[in-house]
């Protein structure tokens, strides 16, 4: 029993772990006042690019070096999604395009992006499948530590996890800290509470606006990357990702804009996510029900905005500049 | 006067705002340890010139010296180094933060928020500020708000500051604080930019008064050397008299009863709490309160805008038959004749739509008339043209969107608007909040020819002294109950300021 329990808690966190980077880079961003709906097409811009680096690597490669065989494709990754959030921030901040069409623009763009290259890489490989295989590579990010599967329950639930997912919940541990005590993240609340203000106190906003979201965007295509690298095993396939770019949006709502809240929500939006995979909640053998329970972590996030409307709390409401651009010089 | 030395000398500066210039070649020299009133009418260009000192804007030309070197602000943080701050009309603090969080926004180093809190507190005693740091803002009146933004311009180190309209939202008691405040600091040797159209203000509080009009620099002069009638001929150009007419009221019927009104938010608080009056045709009400005590709850359940939770709102008309107003949908209100013109806080909000042209915007008031399924168009443009002769709102035409006028003149289109409409019943809120002279009196005359026409006015307004001299009768709130009313002619400043803020006006000394 016990170890169905910690089997299943460690499937939840690794469902998990990409929500987590994706809605940690979504709040960053959304804390600047940027509502950026272009972050499903960023995480599979981030998968897709982290793919690109670690086939080409594969492929000439003659010996695989594990530091380069985690560099590569982390770096190329990382890179993907920068030019991303840069083309959104480009649009939105300098040119000041609506935010809501740019976003889903880019979330077409990446997905498109994503299908294209992943398209030209399987029949590039001569993969009889409609899927690429990076085993080498993912052998690498799936490294654990070597004890874990000694520690028993302990080790499934706290040890077992790749270098990525404990970055995961670091980065939203710092992102948390950052946003509530320094200084940086004073001046980003301000810029994404009231632009206006935060300019007339000295804050370069558009620099905070692309900083926020140019981050944030990298943060979130390591949420790609590990889906693919990871959770899939190095297998590649077109639209695998899923909708899992939409659940880390869904995410920053269910967390109130607090990325360190994330760590949790994130596993129990995975624990969600899987009731319906793993077959784990009894379907009486029809697979519809499978699709309603596919709806339960965006059923909770309308709970938790329909609860936190009620109580209105200042501080629990969405930045309140958020989608808005921000001109100097508008009257 | 002994030789003081200008801290602040402005050459030439233009600014335009596409085809409109808001300034134009303008000279102003601002001397330390003194208190310069800038005057001048809405749209005249005050606080466009105050922003290019303080970083908001960039000149389009000229040059500004600080201690006569000469200097090129291109943003906020250049001011402050420069030692200079503002204060704006529209707050710029962020909701959700505290009063030290706003305090120390955009400062660099780290952030130790004791050392904040404490460095606050020393302000605050220095000159008499009551500020708690921990304080979050939305939960602050308006004048603990402007508070807040003077102690963050010192904490800056700011010996230069410029107030925009700092007494608009305040009530005369915080008023008088408020200028005990900038006195202190005054004669501490700070520098003191106070701008502002209303003439009490300057003659009471200002050393020297600088006079803009229509983009242009018109003269400045010592405050003790000129007058009232002096300052209002310069900005304005011409002479207008500054007595509001107040004629007798011909033959009052009563108009609208009200009576036990109790109102509640959406939030369950309590706004209004058995409020009964009468207001009379032919006469004005004035209603008295500070801010947010029921006022705008008052007019929007006569308009029938607001739920309300008991009593009674009777509409008389001519012929002595009463109709009950609650529970009537506000189309039917406004049918009889009842017409309400709020002017809220951001001008915009209620009443007006931003991106529509005037033309459109009277249309919203007028798109009922006519025949078949399209709308009549000449009439409302008509109109437009009418307000835009009659009020003259400077705009390039009458199908310019409402939202590139300025602040003034789109308060001229709405209170034009609902004038315009031929109302039994005419409710007014702050017909001229942040209006010019020039332009409030023009408001005046129309609501008194309005009176004269036998119309039921009720005004809501926050300049006592205008309240004074216009209502017939007014009605003084205090939290949502009524605390008196009083004569117009009789009453003074006093005694109703006492019952704004104390049920009754009881004399507690």
């Amino acid at each position: 029993m016990l170890e169905t329990l910690a089997f299943y808690i460690n499937r939840a966190v690794q469902q998990g772990i990409p929500l987590l980077f994706g809605s940690t880079g979504e709040t960053l961003t959304e804390k600047s006042g940027n509502l950026n709906l272009g972050i499903p097409g960023i995480m599979y811009a981030g998968g897709i690019c982290g793919v690109i680096g670690a086939f080409f690597y594969e492929r000439g490669a003659a010996v695989m070096n594990p530091f380069p065989a985690v560099f590569i494709p982390l770096v190329c990754s990382l890179a993907g999604s920068l030019l991303m959030g840069l083309l959104y921030c480009f649009l939105t901040v300098s040119l000041r395009a609506n935010q809501n069409v740019t976003g889903l623009a880019i979330t077409t763009f990446g997905v498109g992006v994503g299908n294209f290259f992943g398209g030209y890489l399987i029949k590039t490989s001569g993969s009889s499948v409609a899927s690429l295989a990076l085993n080498a590579t993912s052998a690498f990010f799936r490294k654990t530590l070597p004890f874990a599967s000694k520690l028993g329950a302990f080790g499934t639930v706290f040890l077992s996890y790749s270098f990525l997912a404990y970055l995961a919940v670091i980065v939203s541990l710092i992102a948390g800290i950052l946003l509530r005590r320094s200084r940086v993240g004073l001046h980003l609340r301000a810029v994404g509470e009231n632009p206006a203000t935060a300019d007339a106190a000295g804050i370069n906003v558009n620099r905070y606006k692309y900083g926020a979201t140019c981050i944030g965007s990298m943060i979130a295509g390591l949420g790609g990357l590990y889906y693919v690298m990871d959770y899939a095993s190095g297998i590649w396939s077109n639209d695998a990702f899923g909708d899992r770019g939409w659940l880390a949006i869904a995410l920053v709502i269910f967390t109130i804009w607090r990325p360190d809240t994330g760590v949790l929500a994130s596993i129990l939006y995975g624990g969600l996510y899987i009731l319906s995979i793993n077959n784990i909640l009894p379907t009486g053998g029809v697979g519809a029900v499978k699709e309603l329970y596919k709806m339960l972590p965006y059923v909770m996030t309308i709970v938790v905005l329909v609860l936190t409307s009620i109580r209105n709390k200042k501080e629990n409401q969405p930045p309140a500049a958020l989608g808005l651009s921000y001109f100097r010089e508008e009257r | 006067m002994e030789e003081k030395t200008a801290a602040v000398m402005l050459r030439d500066i233009s600014k335009s705002f596409g085809p409109v210039k808001a300034n134009d070649r303008v000279w102003l020299d601002i001397y330390r340890g003194e208190i310069l009133a800038l005057l001048g009418e809405n749209g005249s260009g005050k606080t466009t010139l105050m922003n290019m000192l303080s970083g908001i804007y960039f000149p389009d030309e000229g040059q500004i010296f600080v201690d006569g070197r000469e200097v090129v602000i291109r943003s906020p943080k250049d001011a402050f180094d420069l030692g200079i701050g503002m204060i704006h009309q529209h707050f710029k603090l962020v909701d959700v933060f505290s009063a030290a969080e706003n305090v120390v926004l955009g400062l660099q180093g780290k952030l130790d928020m004791k050392t904040v809190g404490k460095r606050i507190r020393e302000i605050c005693d220095a000159y008499g500020f009551e500020v708690d740091p921990e304080q979050k803002v939305y939960d602050m009146s308006v004048s603990q708000k402007q508070q807040v933004e003077i102690v963050k311009v010192l904490y800056r180190g700011a010996d230069i500051l410029i107030l925009d309209e700092p007494t608009a939202v305040l009530t005369p008691q915080e008023t008088d604080k408020l200028f005990a405040v900038l006195r202190n600091m005054r004669d501490a040797g700070k520098t003191i930019v106070i701008i502002t159209h209303k003439m009490h203000e300057v003659e009471e509080l200002s050393d020297r008064v600088a006079v803009l009009r229509h983009g242009q620099f018109m003269g400045d002069m010592l405050t003790k050397d000129t007058n009232a009638q002096d300052m209002t001929s310069m900005m304005v150009g011409h002479s207008i008299s500054l007595n509001i007419q107040r004629p007798e009221p011909e033959n009052p019927q009563p108009r609208i009863v009200v009576e036990g009104l109790t109102v509640r938010s959406i939030d369950g608080i309590l706004k209004l709490e058995d409020v009964s009056f009468t207001a009379r045709s032919g006469e004005i009400l004035g209603i008295a309160g500070i801010s947010g005590c029921g006022q705008k709850e008052l007019l929007e359940a006569i308009a029938g805008l607001q739920p309300v939770e008991k009593g009674s709102i009777r509409y008389l008309h001519d012929d002595g038959r009463e109709e009950e107003l609650i529970g009537k949908d506000p189309l039917t209100i406004a049918d009889l004749g009842v017409s309400l013109s709020f002017v809220p806080e951001d001008r915009l909000g209620m009443g007006l739509v931003g991106s529509m042209d005037l033309t459109d915007n009277m249309a919203l008031r007028s798109y009922r008339r006519g025949k078949g399924p399209f709308l009549d168009r000449g009439f409302p443009k008509r109109r437009a043209e009418w307000v835009v002769n009659e009020l003259s709102v400077s705009t390039p035409g009458v199908t310019t969107p409402v939202r590139r006028l300025s602040g003034g003149n789109v308060q001229k289109v709405l209170v034009g608007r609902e004038i315009a409409s031929a109302p039994k019943v005419l409710l007014t809120a702050y017909a001229v909040r942040g209006l010019d002279i020039g332009a409030s009196y023009t408001i005046y005359d129309m609501i008194n020819l309005q009176k004269e026409k036998g119309v039921a006015v009720i005004y809501v307004g926050e300049d006592l002294d205008v309240l004074l001299e216009l209502s017939d009768r007014i009605l003084v709130l205090c939290s949502g109950k009524v605390s008196g009313l009083v004569d117009g002619r009789t009453t003074n400043k006093r005694e109703v300021g006492m019952m704004m803020t104390r049920l009754g006006g009881g004399k507690s000394e």
